[in-house]
């Protein structure tokens, strides 16, 4: 059964080989990474932005774990978004986005124990961040699977790229290192991979605690701002 | 603006932030006479890193240097800082907790009248969670101090980290931190106030230095800058709530004398809570703003884990102030009461 909605959502235009590759492939990928950014533009899965992103290697690890979820969600969403009945397609996209984040959790769990300690609570709830359920209900539920699959995985690199950045930041500025705890996710060999920016640093302990997220992203957000008045 | 008799009082932003820094004069003074002088030095450092900052901020926001710059307001929050900060204190905190002031807690705000926190208290707070080794350890007052500072040792150790006296030469644990942590060991408070920190009701020092920012403040009354509605609100607040707390379990809680003269009790009362921006402004509104911020200065030194709460109670008051302000209106003559109805104009 499909509903009105879905019926008119807009069909796809053949692509048009006019460069190396379509006009809507590259709206898609602009979109993502930056006029539509989740994280500095559409200020959608702050969840995980604020709460992990205290260095680089929660940031990173937690934006893949999103990114593909986001990927494969988006994608089966798209293959099988005619046969779901329009008045509960959202517990639905909840229910494929619940499986796959348990696979991702398990996973984790399995390969990289003491990185799946370190993120936590917030592996399970990557299926309440909204930015998936977003892509899901705004994209994947009226487009081309691979369409969708590209649209997911540009938004989570995009969200993927402010968390590093965000976790770059807070992480020199709280402890003055980077890449601090990379060990946890690529095994021993990797500990001597952390940078120590200065010698005998203090620490700012407010950029690791939740005020410096927000003033971060404050931050970033302002930084966006002031790019796009200087093109315009 | 001004209507017939024509009087010429000059009510500037300027005037009244000069009065202000007239009035906690005595207070410097009295610090100066008991600590020594490491509080000109954090007051110049602060100072200077202030009008260092709005001079960046002002220009990056391109707005005309001198009118700004010249209505001491970044100078009253410097000052407000640098008497809550421990003197003798590395140089990069004074920066730190002015940038944070400066920076993020007014001009990024919008500026004077548009900043929704007292910028010297979100400096303060940012400073107490980032670095409270450095915040706890205030040098003690001359007569209890093995080597007195004079104003060149002090500059050599603001800048110099160490200096050639050791720290523990002139600091000590503060009052309210040494009864938070003997209290919760059981150390009945007989004991703890034979200690020679403390003094006649409050910290040893210390005490003077709160009475003199209670006369500063009188003199900030009787010249009208001042109303006493968040003073006396605010003091009550900790008074009654200390007295009430003490009447409970006296074996782990301070009396409210003690309370109102040691940490910045009197400093905020007369000075930071009433800072015309960030406090309530309706008679009903400051009267609750004031004892709810007393309140919870109480509270949060009874039972939080930081040893002083007046700069968490102030700001978590400022952020209910424009709820208060909403629902405080006074009746405008003439017209019947109407029930406040908040959110709308």
């Amino acid at each position: 059964m499909s509903s009105p909605e879905a019926t008119l959502a807009p069909v796809q235009p053949a692509a048009p080989s006019g460069g190396l590759m379509s006009r809507e492939t590259r709206d898609i990928i602009v979109n993502g990474l930056w006029t539509q950014n989740p994280g500095i533009v559409q200020l959608l899965g702050l969840c995980p932005l604020l709460a992990i992103s205290n260095n680089i290697v929660n940031a990173l690890s937690l934006g893949l774990a999103t990114t593909l979820v986001m990927a494969v969600a988006s994608g089966s969403v798209a293959l099988v978004r005619n046969f779901i009945p329009h008045e509960i397609r959202i517990p639905a996209f909840v229910l494929i986005i619940a499986a796959l984040v348990t696979v991702v959790e398990l996973a984790m769990h399995a390969w990289v124990p003491a990185l799946y300690i370190v993120l936590g609570v917030f592996i399970p709830l990557i299926t309440t961040n909204c930015i998936v359920l977003a892509r899901v209900e705004a994209f994947a539920s009226k487009r081309s699977t691979a369409h969708s699959i590209l649209d997911a995985t540009m938004m989570g690199i995009g969200l993927t790229a402010v968390l590093v950045v965000l976790g770059a930041m807070r992480e020199a500025l709280g402890k003055g290192t980077l890449f601090s705890g990379v060990d946890l996710a690529l095994g021993p060999i990797a500990k001597d991979w952390v940078i120590p920016l200065a010698p005998d640093y203090n620490g700012f302990l407010l950029a690791v605690l939740p005020p410096g997220a927000f003033i971060g992203l404050g931050l970033l957000i302002a930084l966006r701002n002031r790019l796009l008045m200087r093109e315009a | 603006m001004i209507g017939s008799p024509y009087t010429l009082a000059s009510n500037s932003t300027a005037t009244i932030m000069f009065k202000v820094l007239l009035a906690l004069l005595p207070g410097i003074a009295a610090h100066v006479w008991l600590f020594g002088p490491g509080i000109v030095v954090s007051l110049i450092l602060c100072s200077a890193f202030a009008i260092g900052f709005e001079t960046l901020l002002l220009l990056a926001r391109r707005l005309p240097l001198q009118p700004f710059l010249s209505d001491n307001s970044a100078l009253v929050s410097a000052w407000l800082l640098a008497l809550s900060l421990p003197t003798l204190a590395p140089w990069w905190l004074y920066a730190i907790g002015i940038g944070i002031a400066i920076v993020i807690a007014k001009q990024l705000y919008g500026g004077l009248g548009q900043n929704l926190f007292n910028p010297a208290m979100v400096g303060y707070a940012a400073l107490i969670v980032s670095f409270p080794v450095y915040m706890t350890q205030w040098p003690a007052p001359i007569v209890l101090a093995d080597h007195a500072i004079g104003l060149w040792d002090a500059f050599d150790i603001v800048f110099s980290g160490q200096g050639s006296i050791s720290a523990d030469a002139y600091t000590s644990a503060t009052l309210l931190d040494t009864w938070k942590t003997q209290v919760r060991l059981n150390t009945a408070p007989e004991v703890l106030l034979a200690q020679p920190i403390f003094g006649w009701i409050g910290a040893r020092g210390h005490e003077i230095v709160a009475l003199m920012y209670l006369a500063g403040g009188l003199l900030l009354f009787w010249g009208k800058r001042i109303t006493w509605h968040i003073p006396l609100a605010f003091l009550a607040g900790v008074a009654l709530t200390a007295g009430v707390l003490q009447l409970i379990d006296p074996t782990q809680h301070a009396s409210p004398l003690l309370h109102l003269f040691s940490g910045g009790v009197m400093l905020g009362a007369f000075f930071i809570a009433t800072d015309p921006v960030t406090a309530a402004t309706t008679p009903r509104g400051k009267l609750i703003y004031a004892a709810m911020a007393g309140f919870l200065t109480v509270i949060i030194r009874g039972f939080g884990s930081f040893p002083d709460g007046v700069a968490f109670a102030i700001l978590l008051m400022n952020m209910c102030v424009p709820f208060i302000d909403d629902y405080t209106q006074p009746r405008v003559f003439g017209h019947p009461r109407k029930r406040s109805k908040a959110g709308q104009p």
